[in-house]
């Protein structure tokens, strides 16, 4: 299959993108490991930042200040000042935000924010915007493939272009290919390598980013990964901030309030762990509200407390753990969003890494981000001219090959699931909210013996079509891959800077006021660090890569 | 504590058999598939992405009854199958192309332009989170499988509401749509996020009798009214 751009993913970014690209006159294939609409941006509920004239530099301060010293002011100041623009344009999609009284648009504060600038669509406001995005999709007649897994990018080796990328296609079993002049990475972040312990949908395993850093590509920054502190202690789902924003209060197993609940989420979350540490449990505290304020106020979160945990918001006590749910590393990408160190290969949305974020996201600002980036992704793709694209390549065949020995030569005497499990318990308990030298050094270890083991775990199903458990083993192997990412860029930022914490560097350390980043030289991880000034000019990116 | 999985593989001979796995209490059925699939069968398929009831693609049905795997605690002897009127691919995986082709036979999006003053309209219809269980349980769907169903015509009320330029999404729904439900609302009982497509239905042909069109069933009945034999 050819096509004129590939998009692969299709959450907010991947949409935003594809409807941009369609409306330049490109023909745009979206490829996508589930159903369209499944993806991870459907469960935003507290809402999208945008900023009016008033308001913009402010917006753009508090994007810097949470960025903590690596956010870069370039792309920061881009996407602030396109943030109106991406809401109108929603709203001219029919995305319905909710309005107050005077039948204006409603918005509230996110914490972090100094001002109020968050609107939403009750609290389905990932859902709403994901669905209209699809619609307006089906409109335009994009293409859609569905229960298409990305394997890898098709790379020419001595040009680095892009030209396409292998899939597993789980209705089939087969390995087939999409072609493409140029191509929109925008398949979400890693918070799924904490298994067990994240608030993203299954499946947030960081595929993107592991298959750019096989074609030779850039991440950064994947130690940064911030940790919701109110999640449901037994099924991690998320209970929102605004629990803690309209009053509730955050107790220890002796009663204790032991923070001021409403402190940025990753003082929150250090609280908590520390408390956990001690053997004591946390409970949110809502119980004073009343059931009437809350089936008014937190009508979701009521409803998921009574299913995952079997109790009552109204009278009980919500035992709660913070857990992964945003990651703010990826793929590193040029101010144009195009992947360091490849030609015509775009990333954009979570899976990036566009130094809007930093050290830590504000609220909000990630359904910005997906909608105004993907809009500009989608544009930068389309005006790309491919240097050549008719070329034999190999990746097809190396990839059937892979899907083949999975079945054939790997051995499944290790049970993969258990490891998957075991890995996001120690990666959550040694690299989560609380990190220090020997613990991180201690799952680096147990990691690297699990990639040694990889040939020894594979899978029981040997179906062809819909053979869910040769995607969980893939994905599996991807988790490997970034999870390495993390621990070494955990390991060497010997500081503490936003989500990322040590407890023996608990200070910011100035030296590394600058990007981790992580590239392959002959399947070997290599990693770095690198001034922000450094990365935006990427020349010396590029002329790294001769290393 | 055992529940039963009506698995399917079409590849197998039978096709599909009935197989019992045990409960682990206090979990979702979801968290039970997961649970089964890592623990005692790797072989089970199901689909579930977000655990929490938005991404819509985890529904199943349960005694005879679509439900969200992710939004609900098995009981003992609680049969599980899939969705009806899809396509079965493999266990509880269905096609869902077919009844999402409906959104586009129903062209359910925003034509024209915007009127934001009408978002509150649609709180509860831009709910839908595409999971298919009002579909699954529309009896309309025995007896003409091109029936657009419940939740395109849901989406397309949306939309007509948001919108001042109706007359392509008015016209698409005419045929198999709209005068083909037969209101017995057992799409508004199955639907998790409480939309009611039945009340849509019925206010998508009251605008469409506002754009000229009629009922066809009464249409038929008044061409055929001298032969009632009312005398
Ligand atoms: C519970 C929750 C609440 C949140 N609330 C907010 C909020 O209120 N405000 C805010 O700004 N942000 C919020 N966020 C963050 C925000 O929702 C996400 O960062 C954002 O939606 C990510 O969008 P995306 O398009 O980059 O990726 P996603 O929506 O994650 O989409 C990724 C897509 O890539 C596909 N994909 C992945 N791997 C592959 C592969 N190998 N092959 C093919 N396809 C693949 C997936 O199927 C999916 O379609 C929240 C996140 C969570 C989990
Ligand atoms: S009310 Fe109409 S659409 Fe709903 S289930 Fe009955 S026949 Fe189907
Ligand atoms: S209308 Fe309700 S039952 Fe039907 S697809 Fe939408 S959410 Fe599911």
């Amino acid at each position: 299959m050819t096509t004129d751009i590939l998009i692969i993913g299709s959450g907010g970014a991947g949409l935003s993108a594809a409807i941009k690209a369609k409306e330049l006159g490109c023909d745009v294939v979206v490829a996508t490991k589930t159903l369209p609409t499944n993806a991870n941006t459907c469960m935003a509920q507290g809402g999208f930042n945008a900023s009016n004239s008033d308001d913009v530099q402010t917006h753009i301060d508090d994007t810097l200040k949470s960025s903590r010293g690596i956010g870069s002011p370039v792309m920061i100041k881009t996407m602030c000042e396109k943030s109106n623009d991406a809401l109108d344009w929603l709203l001219a999609l029919g995305v319905p935000f909710s309005l107050d009284d005077n039948g204006k648009l409603a918005n509230r504060f996110m914490g972090g924010s100094t001002n109020k600038r968050t609107y939403y669509a009750e609290d389905y406001t990932g859902l709403k915007i994901l669905q209209t995005l699809y619609d307006t999709c089906l409109k335009n007649s994009i293409t859609f493939k569905e229960n298409y897994y990305l394997l890898n990018l098709i790379i020419d080796e001595d040009s680095k272009e892009v030209s396409g990328a292998t899939f597993l296609d789980i209705s089939s079993g087969e390995v087939r290919e999409i072609r493409a002049k140029s191509v929109i990475i925008a398949t979400g972040g890693y918070s799924g390598v904490y298994n067990g312990f994240t608030t993203n949908g299954f499946g947030s395993t960081g595929d993107g980013i592991a298959a750019v850093i096989r074609a030779g590509g850039i991440a950064s920054d994947l130690e940064f990964v911030q940790f919701h502190p109110t999640a449901l202690k037994k099924s991690s789902i998320l209970i929102s901030e605004a629990a803690r924003g309209e009053g509730g209060y955050l107790v220890n197993s002796d009663g204790v309030r032991f923070i001021d609940e409403l402190l940025p989420r990753d003082e929150v979350s250090r609280a908590i762990s520390k408390e956990l540490s001690q053997k004591k449990e946390v409970f949110l505290d809502v119980r004073h509200l009343g059931s009437e304020k809350l089936s008014h106020l937190l009508p979701q979160e009521l409803k998921l407390c009574k299913i995952h945990e079997g109790l009552d918001m109204a009278c009980d006590l919500i035992p709660i753990k913070s857990v992964a749910h945003y990651t703010m590393g990826g793929i590193e990408v040029d101010q144009k969003l195009q992947a360091s160190r490849l030609k015509g290969c775009f990333a954009v949305g979570e899976c990036s890494n566009a130094h809007i974020h930093g050290a830590n996201r504000l609220g909000g600002n990630s359904l910005l981000e997906i909608i105004s980036m993907g809009l500009i992704a989608g544009e930068n793709a389309s005006n790309y001219t491919p240097k050549k694209i008719e070329k034999e390549n190999n990746q097809l065949l190396k990839d059937k090959a892979f899907i083949n020995a999975i079945y054939s030569t790997f051995t499944n005497q290790i049970n993969f699931y258990e490891k998957r499990e075991f890995l996001g318990k120690i990666l959550y308990h040694n690299a989560g909210v609380i990190r220090n030298d020997t613990g991180l050094k201690g799952v680096l270890s147990a990691l690297r013996q699990m990639q040694k083991e990889f040939t020894f775990m594979g899978i029981s199903d040997k179906s062809k079509e819909f053979n869910t458990n040769l995607v969980d083993f893939i994905e599996f192997g991807n988790a490997l891959e970034v999870t390495e990412m993390i621990l070494v860029g955990a390991l060497h930022r010997c500081e503490s800077r936003g989500a990322h914490y040590r407890e023996d560097f608990p200070q910011t350390n100035d030296t590394f006021k600058s990007h981790s980043i992580f590239y392959k030289v002959d399947g070997v991880l290599c990693a770095e660090f690198l001034k922000e000034s450094d990365c935006s000019t990427t020349a010396s990116l590029h002329k790294k890569s001769v290393k | 504590m055992n529940i039963i999985i009506k698995r399917f593989d079409k590849y197998k001979e039978p096709n599909s058999i009935d197989m019992s796995y045990p409960v682990f209490e206090g979990l979702t059925l979801l968290e039970n598939f997961l649970k089964i699939k890592t623990t005692i069968d790797p072989t089970l398929v199901f689909s579930g992405v977000c655990r929490s009831g938005v991404c819509g693609s985890c529904s199943v049905m349960v005694n005879g009854k679509a439900k969200l795997a992710c939004s609900y605690k098995p009981k003992n002897g609680d049969y599980i199958e899939p969705l009806g009127y899809h396509e079965v691919q493999r266990d509880l995986i269905v096609d869902k192309n077919k009844a999402h082709y409906t959104l586009k036979t129903s062209h359910s999006w925003l034509n024209g332009e915007a009127k934001v003053e009408n978002s509150p309209k649609v709180t509860v219809q831009s709910d839908c989170i595409l999971c298919d269980s009002c579909y699954s349980a529309c009896p309309v769907l025995v007896v003409n499988g091109d029936f657009l169903g419940p939740f395109a015509l849901t989406k397309v009320y949306r939309y007509t509401l948001q919108s001042n330029d109706n007359k392509t999404s008015i016209d698409a729904i005419q045929k198999n749509g709209i005068w083909d439900c037969t209101l017995c609302g057992e799409c508004t009982i199955a639907c998790p996020q409480g939309i009611d497509p039945k009340m849509d239905i019925m206010n998508l042909r009251s605008k469409s009798v506002q754009s000229g069109y009629n009922d066809p069933n009464f249409t038929n009945m008044d061409f055929g009214f001298g032969g009632f034999g009312f005398d």
